[in-house]
């Protein structure tokens, strides 16, 4: 895989609290692994909110009208920038 | 897949009954999981369902039929899948199915409080040959969400029929079959709006479509090859490398794709476009700051210490209902049924030679009474389970125990299983149809047997005061203690050396909770428990028969019987125990059923029924070191036939079956040697 460098620019979604909202700007992995966050909604410049993060372990996100849980090693590898407020947050 | 394409009419053009006059359809439900396409499919075939495997595949196949005026419908349930591109092998067989057999309609079943992400589905589907209806279910669940969704505009931006329902609640399931009817006789046009690639990546995907047009096997269109090569598809891409593409073609293409080895965000970005212009007109969101029933209880359910006292209580409650429910019941069963079945065999055979009574009674009807037994055990687990699943409660357990289930390279999904395996080990085994990776399934499948069930506890509850008195429960404490953290240290031994791989993503979808459907539940509690009788049933019945023969010849006393000599022949091994045979007897007797234990030690030691009579025996003949031994190797050994069955019914294969008994004769064998010569030198 040619994208070994892992670009550390911006937080990762495992750092952000529970109640804020998102913008995806960048995700990290294989094939399989952006595939499978695809399908679930994830894409760069997709908004989520974090619905629960407690520091440890697995965490919850809203997006595209979906709750999904995603550990916590999943979530280091999404980065993250601060949504833009337009209100309503979408 | 071979053997399935004779009674599949060509594409769209139905299959005239000449006889009859009746047509033949064949339509597909395809999906996301928790959008009620198993209702839907549940609905509409009802107990015609026929239950198989894709071809090939573990994964379960479902096919029924409906009939709607004179019209026969042949409906095949496709796994849920929230893409068609290769990530495990529900999307493979899903996609092959449309593209390989044709179906006259792919009837898509989404959810319409989350349509944004289920239509991304759609627009995978959209692009194949077989027509699509769109079935928008839940739409009184997205109202309650407060979103207010116009299928008529939806329909108009799809090109594609929409039929709003509440499978739930058998709204527009009829006329979701209806429109299928008439899409398929011409009445209603059909224009798909099929998404286009991304313009950035349109040259690429030309270039691609270029190279390997010519190369493509036969039912599988060029276009969406090469978009699947571009999406860096595992399945697709060692197909075309290995079989269509000579060597320095290939090299060609493999070069386009490393430079855009993106793309695979980039192509899933453009759909969420499309879905996003799909949706604009017809879907009107609520504010935010609503809200909903699922937030208020996931507050809860998914807090770090709430979600697990939740979860505590509800599988307390799960125990309870064993014991309180579920054991009655199967005492009732084995005195009542099994026992005046015995009882009016004997009779009958009463003038026949013995061998003939002891085979019917003691072989066929206690064998097949351990089946029967185990029912009522079983039924109440498989409802718990359909129950938990169908209000969307699963994923949560799933997610409160994803942390601690981390450590054995396992998610959260595997607990629920693993739980279960406190009653009966036989749900726990089948309970892993829940998991969805395979690796971490078969993995489950190796531990739930060291889980102590009820019928282990029952042994050591009745040998523990013996020998070891007021320190009995705290032995009997120990003793689970002990399994668990055998069973934590199998799983982390395991997952490094035997099932290596890369653990699967933890992305999993919190539905949002709902109504349980009774029929739903029904429906599978039904199919769960007699497929249960039919496959693990026939192999326990044939393996009692066995161990029965085994115990009985030559002379029909089980002291001199083959089993005897089998646990004689043994005894050196029993003896680094300090185990006199009998013991080992007991042992390979509990292989049956881990209570049958006792049973032979009555026989052997002569007590008959009296249980004071067996203590006073066995004190006599062990030590506390050999008896705490003995424990240590009951609790972790064989698993009881029952068990040994499921795990082949589940794993489909003798190879794993044959590792799972192995591994715990070893771990059980060199456990008790240890504890006993440790024991003796303390």
């Amino acid at each position: 895989m040619a994208s070994k460098r892992i670009v550390q620019n911006g937080p990762s979604l495992s750092s952000v609290r529970s109640g804020e909202s998102v913008q995806i700007r960048r995700m990290n992995g294989g094939h399989q692994f952006l595939s499978r966050l695809a399908s679930l909604g994830f894409t760069p410049g997709a908004r989520l909110q974090v619905v629960q993060n407690y520091g440890h372990g697995p965490i919850i996100v809203h997006l595209r009208d979906t709750r999904v849980a995603l550990g916590r090693g999943e979530a280091k590898k999404i980065l993250v920038e601060r949504a833009v407020e337009v209100g309503d947050g979408r | 897949m071979d053997g399935s394409t004779q009674a599949v009419p060509v594409n769209g053009k139905q299959a005239m009954d000449v006889l009859n006059g009746s047509v033949t359809l064949t339509v597909a439900l395809a999906g996301q999981p928790n959008v009620g396409k198993s209702t839907v499919f549940n609905l509409l075939t009802g107990l015609s369902q026929h239950v198989g495997n894709w071809p090939g595949k573990t994964v379960e196949q479902k096919t029924g039929t409906y009939r709607h005026g004179g019209l026969t419908i042949h409906l095949v349930d496709l796994p849920g899948t929230y893409s068609l591109t290769a990530n495990s092998q529900e999307e493979v067989i899903a996609r092959d199915y449309i593209i390989k057999e044709r179906p006259d309609v792919v009837v898509a079943v989404v959810n319409a409080a989350s349509l944004e992400r289920n239509l991304y589905l759609v627009s995978e589907l959209l692009p194949l040959q077989s027509r699509v209806v769109v079935g928008l279910n839940m739409v009184d669940v997205a109202a309650g969400e407060g979103m207010k969704i116009e299928p008529q505009v939806l329909e108009a931006a799809l090109g594609v029929p929409v039929v709003p329902m509440v499978a739930a609640k058998n709204q527009g399931v009829r006329e979701l079959m209806d429109t299928v009817d008439r899409l398929t006789r011409g009445e209603i046009s059909y224009e798909p709006n099929v998404p286009e690639i991304r313009a950035d990546h349109r040259d690429v995907l030309d270039e691609i479509c270029a190279l390997v047009t010519g190369w493509v096997p036969a039912p599988y269109p060029a276009d969406w090859m090469a978009l699947k090569l571009l999406e860096g598809d595992s399945e697709i891409t060692a197909m075309m490398r290995d079989q269509c593409l000579p060597v320095e073609q290939w090299d060609l293409v493999h070069e386009i794709l490393m430079e855009h080895e993106d793309a695979v965000l980039a192509v899933a970005s453009g759909r969420y476009e499309w879905v996003g212009r799909m949706i604009r007109a017809a879907v009107t969101r609520p504010r935010t700051g609503q809200i909903t029933l699922t937030e208020r209880l996931d507050r809860y359910a998914t807090h770090p210490l709430w979600g697990v006292l939740i979860l505590a209580a509800i599988l307390g409650v799960v125990f309870w209902l064993t014991f309180a429910v579920g054991t009655p019941l199967q005492n009732a069963l084995d005195v009542y049924v099994i026992g005046g079945l015995a009882e009016i065999a004997s009779g009958l055979l009463a003038g026949l030679p013995s061998w003939v009574s002891g085979l019917v009674v003691d072989g066929i009807i206690a064998g097949a009474g351990t089946v029967v037994t185990f029912l009522p055990i079983l039924v109440i687990f498989f409802a718990v389970l359909a129950l938990l699943e169908d209000v969307g409660y699963m994923a949560r357990a799933a997610y409160v125990m994803d942390r601690f289930m981390h450590l054995m390279g396992l998610h959260g999904r595997s607990f629920i299983p693993l739980f279960l395996g406190f009653g009966c080990n036989v749900p726990a085994v089948v309970g892993t149809r829940i998991i969805d990776s395979r690796r971490a399934r078969l993995l489950t499948i190796l531990l739930a047997p060291m889980v102590p069930c009820a019928a282990r506890m029952a042994v050591i509850v009745f040998l523990a005061p013996i020998f070891f008195g007021r320190m009995a429960t705290l032995v009997a404490w120990g003793l689970i203690g002990m399994s668990l953290i055998v069973l934590a240290v199998v799983g982390v031994l395991i997952n490094k050396w035997v099932l290596k791989g890369e653990l699967a993503a933890f992305i999993m979808e919190l539905p949002l909770y709902h109504r349980p459907n009774p029929r739903s539940i029904g429906i599978q509690v039904w199919q769960n428990s007699s497929e249960f009788l039919k496959k693990a049933g026939s192999l326990i019945l044939v393996m009692s028969v066995v161990i029965w023969i085994f115990s009985t010849l030559p002379n029909g006393e089980i002291q001199t019987s083959y089993l005897a000599g089998l646990g004689k022949a043994l005894a050196p091994v029993g003896a680094l125990m300090g185990l006199p045979w009998e013991m080992v007897v007991a042992l390979l007797a509990s292989l049956v059923a881990k209570e049958n234990s006792i049973a032979t030690l009555g026989i052997l030691f002569g007590s008959g029924e009296s249980a004071a009579g067996l203590q006073a025996a066995l004190a006599g003949v062990l030590t506390p070191a050999a008896a705490l031994a003995f424990l240590v190797v009951q609790m972790l050994f064989i698993p009881c036939i029952a068990t040994v069955a499921v795990i082949r019914q589940e794993t489909k294969s003798w190879g794993w079956t044959a590792f799972s008994v192995g591994l715990l004769l070893i771990i059980s064998l060199s456990g008790g040697i240890g504890v006993y010569q440790l024991a003796r030198v303390l």
